[in-house]
């Protein structure tokens, strides 16, 4: 049993609608009781989406119980097809449905329907949405899939590729899709199928005729992109084509797999280079951040952070157990122990101990930052209404970069108001424990919490009443890590008694 | 199949319905009640999914320390590798742990608890057993297979009605006022009763644990909401005598509810009218301009909350709207009598839910105004209909005489907004 305050992920039959309904012509028969249709809201809110989500719920309830609730699920699985009329039925049980045990694979395959029925296991209590977006993905495209037309391949036509992953409530899924279909087109590669966004089931029957496959999102798409590569020798993208380097390195990965050159010119459009290289983004120079998110979303947000804009990762995790090894391995190249957990008070007490000076993680870590006072912006599902801008705003590709530049900056003061900041710190206006006003002006600022350091003996550390009043000098927001660093210091140095002089001498010893 | 509900005239028409239901479980109440007692904390035991449904029922997530969390089980749990109650007790001790404040502590029942037959009555007592005084736990069921959107709160109040302090034999006659109202609203209602003389008035559940009233047969007691059966049940268990009302929903229901208490406890005409007059006037003013747009107006409601009679009998009498269809989850023939027999003869109400089916209803109406849920609304507006979320009739202080503008604006924005807009 999990305490359970937030949850990052939803159960695993979301996940399947998020496929279901990016999908066309599909449909999915949910065996679940009443109350599970919620899931319709995440998608006609969040999203804003102006049809309901396929998903035809049986809504079973304590009287049908005692009955036949398979019954239930064949007359809505019956009146699903017949009011829908898909190209294909997916079947499957929330987790209540599958304490109850009623096989809807089973009895929908007895309905005899003039379609393809695809029956989902998803354990709703050992799995997660994003898992049950990726199995659900991959029965379809199993079920679908049929070996590659051989017509297709005319002599002199030009490369072609799938572009897997793109789902419904996916971080910024829509304008990602649109960014890296234009820069696949500028290399003149041919996109085959876009799946599950925006595919049929008959789309789904052509995947074998592509190249090769681009992976836009492992967590929804690298199983299915495996079994392709098994069964059909499609080779897969592995580079996120996230930041410049991201992408360049995805344009250079693609380019190989589709025997062209890399071609001129696709760089026109980022800003970020030059954006991280003027003088006011100085002040970004080893800005201490601390990213959470889905694994794929937080290793590029680490890279970019870090190597684009010249920001220090003090902490870097996910949720997604699935990608703990990558997780584990973008951590090193930090020196930070990664953080691999779905409870999201695990997570704040990670960001309060690293003291951070900016939080890239989900809503979740919006809501910590905010409790802490520091600034954070959001780079990772699980999505909010506000994660589906009017705007275009993609996460990939060059424009892409530039959005994360902005992403990642704006929650900061400006490099020349921090430094009139520091010049006017001991102006009335300026008091200490007043939140910038870009962070909700007045409400004030929560200092970090600074644990008394212990010494081995036992004995606290004391600070003379100088040095605390030095102390205060030190912006707010750095002064718990400044506090922590100078105990740590003088119980080194074998003191427990702290003055100015160990303060500077401290300051000296872990100066940038 | 069409019912007569009175002997004297036609009556509404009712219908029952099955097929998919389009609803909120009881779970949902969560979001309200812990506003509402503010001492007390949730702990639904279930699974992610009842997880993810709290977190994603109010539309958004709700960015505050929530005083609810999930217990979810695990395979381990239903595989028996783990004993459910120790998990039960660990999760607890780490949550009284973390929050110390907590003075009451609901065990909230879910579909999977109560498919796999978990006792959490049984849980409830062992646990308050260690944990009392500091912290009382009680249990109730919010499961979908049992309950419906709002018939959450009804089961938290029943559970809570069983805890409260028994009232002396020889107290004076009290009155009670059931179910969550929005603080305001409850202080509003609390001075009218005051000038009335009443002195002895309480309201369940009360803001605090600790000041949950005390409950025996010189109770008196009012229905706030109209969803809460099995509280009235529990409260008659107990000797208290229920005070049938029009639900206190507009100027007549709130003018009728509170009648139906002064008459009562004997309160003169002269003094009732002193001290509802203002009110009423001020109410009746501010309905005057919704009227100017409501009236006339077709209003289809999709069942949800348990609201839509009175509030459909709100709108018919005092803003003239026309009623094309009722839809209701369930319909507490007994609590709504009243209500039932001011509502136009013939009027289509629906009991249950095929929602495919209520949908094409919808569409062959084409109603000037649409209550539905959240997974509804935007679909129906994109195919050009007018809607009105209903969870936000449960959210917004709505009662009383001072908010029935407000109940009317509820109405009157979604109609102004689609004039309103040139794109």
């Amino acid at each position: 049993m999990q305490l359970t305050v937030w949850t990052y992920e939803g159960p695993p039959h979301v996940g399947a609608m998020r496929i279901a309904a990016a999908m066309k012509n599909v449909h999915y028969v949910l065996h679940a009781p009443q109350g599970d249709t919620y899931a319709d809201l995440l998608f006609t809110m969040i999203e804003r989406r102006d049809t309901r989500p396929p998903v035809t719920y049986t809504t079973f309830q304590a009287r049908d119980l005692g009955g036949d609730t398979a019954e239930l699920f064949k007359n809505a699985a019956r009146d699903a097809y017949e009011r829908f009329k898909p190209e294909a039925l997916i079947v499957g049980s929330s987790c209540t449905a599958e304490l109850i045990q009623d096989d809807p694979g089973g009895l929908a395959q007895a309905l005899d329907l003039p379609i393809p029925v695809i029956p989902l296991e998803l354990p709703a209590y050992q799995r997660k949405e994003n898992w049950g977006a990726a199995e659900t993905f991959y029965r379809i495209a199993r079920a679908l899939t049929r070996p590659r037309d051989e017509a297709t391949r005319v002599a002199g036509r030009r490369p072609s590729c799938n572009i897997l992953g793109p789902t419904t409530l996916g971080f910024r899924h829509r304008d990602d899709l649109t960014e890296v279909t234009a820069l696949l087109s500028a290399m003149g590669i041919e996109i085959n199928v876009v799946a599950p966004l925006g595919a049929s089931p008959s789309d789904m029957s052509r995947l074998a005729d592509a190249d090769f496959n681009v992976v836009l999102y492992p967590e929804v798409a690298s199983i299915t992109a495996s079994w392709l590569q098994r069964t059909y020798g499609q080779k897969q993208t592995r580079e996120m084509p996230i930041g410049v380097a991201g992408t360049r390195a995805f344009i250079k990965e693609v380019a190989e797999l589709a025997g062209i050159e890399v071609p001129k010119e696709l760089e026109n459009r980022a800003r970020l280079p030059w954006y991280s290289r003027s003088v006011d983004s100085t002040y970004l120079t080893g800005k201490r951040v601390f990213i959470f998110g889905d694994a794929s979303h937080a290793i590029a947000a680490a890279r970019v952070a870090s190597r684009e804009i010249g920001m220090k990762v003090v902490g870097l995790g996910t949720y997604s157990r699935e990608f703990a090894r990558e997780i584990r391995e973008a951590a090193a190249l930090y020196g930070v122990e990664p953080l691999i957990t779905d409870d999201y008070l695990d997570v704040e007490v990670a960001i309060a101990a690293a003291a951070p000076e900016l939080v890239l993680g989900t809503q979740m870590e919006r809501h910590v930052a905010k409790r802490l006072g520091v600034p954070c912006a959001v780079i990772s599902a699980p999505v909010h209404v506000q994660d589906f801008p009017a705007r275009y705003s993609p996460q990939m590709g060059f424009e892409g970069a530039n959005v994360l530049f902005d992403t990642f900056v704006h929650p900061l003061m400006m490099g020349l108001e921090e430094h009139l900041i520091g010049m006017f710190r001991g102006d009335f206006e300026f008091r200490d424990g007043i939140a910038p006003s870009h962070l909700g002006g007045t409400a004030p600022a929560k200092e970090l919490p600074a644990p008394v350091l212990v010494t081995d003996g036992g004995a606290q550390v004391a600070w003379t009443i100088d040095a605390e009043k030095e102390l205060r000098k030190i912006p707010f927001f750095v002064r718990g890590k400044a506090r922590r660093n100078t105990e740590k210091y003088a119980i080194e140095k074998g003191t427990t008694r702290i003055d100015v002089e160990m303060l500077y001498e401290a300051k000296a010893h872990y100066g940038r | 199949m069409s019912l007569p509900l009175c002997d004297e005239r036609p009556g509404p028409n009712l219908r029952q319905e099955r097929g998919q239901r389009e609803v909120f479980c009881g779970l949902t109440g969560i979001v309200w009640l812990h506003r509402k007692i503010q001492d007390a904390f949730f702990l639904v035991v279930g699974s992610r999914t009842c997880a993810h449904l709290i977190q994603s029922a109010a539309g958004v997530m709700i960015f505050a320390e929530p005083r609810f969390a999930t217990a979810i089980i695990e395979e381990r749990d239903l595989a028996g590798l783990a004993d459910i109650d120790t998990e039960l007790d660990r999760v607890v001790s780490r949550l009284i742990e973390r929050r110390p404040d907590i003075k009451m502590l609901f065990l909230v029942g879910s579909c999977p608890s109560e498919v796999i037959k978990l006792d959490l009555s049984r849980a409830a007592q062992r646990l308050s057993q260690t944990l009392m005084p500091q912290v009382r736990v009680l249990s109730y069921s919010g499961s979908g297979i049992e309950t419906t959107f709002t018939q959450g709160e009804d089961a938290c109040l029943a559970a809570l009605v069983a805890q409260c302090p028994q009232m002396p034999e020889q107290a004076a006659p009290s009155l009670l006022v059931v179910g969550a109202l929005a603080d305001a609203v409850e202080d509003q209602f609390r001075r009218y009763f005051e000038q009335m003389g009443l002195t002895r008035v309480d309201f369940l559940p009360a803001r605090h644990a600790a000041d949950m009233p005390a409950i025996g047969p010189k109770t008196r007691f009012l229905l706030a909401q109209p969803f809460l059966s099995d509280t009235a049940r529990a409260l008659e268990e107990r000797g208290a005598i229920h005070i049938p009302a029009l639900f206190p929903l507009g100027v007549e229901g709130t003018e009728a509810w509170l009648r139906a208490a002064a008459k009562v406890f004997d309160v003169g005409e002269q003094v009732f009218q002193d001290t509802i007059a203002s009110a009423i006037a001020r109410a009746q003013a501010s309905l005057h301009r919704a009227r100017e747009k409501l009236a006339g107006r077709s209003l289809f409601f999709f069942p949800d909350s348990q609201l839509e009679v009175p509030i459909a009998r709100f709108l018919s009498r005092e803003l003239g709207m026309e009623l094309t269809e009722i839809g209701v989850p369930y319909l507490h023939r007994r609590h709504l009598a009243a209500e039932l027999d001011l509502l136009p003869d013939h009027v289509q109400i629906v009991e249950g839910q095929d929602v495919e089916l209520q949908l094409d209803r919808c569409r062959a109406i084409k109603p000037d105004l649409t209550v539905c849920g959240l997974g509804l609304a935007n679909p129906l507006e994109a195919e050009g209909f007018t809607t009105k979320w209903s969870i936000e009739l449960v959210f917004t202080p709505v009662q009383g005489f001072e908010q029935a503008a407000d109940l009317a604006e509820l109405f009157t924005r979604p109609l102004m907004r689609r004039e309103l807009l040139e794109v």
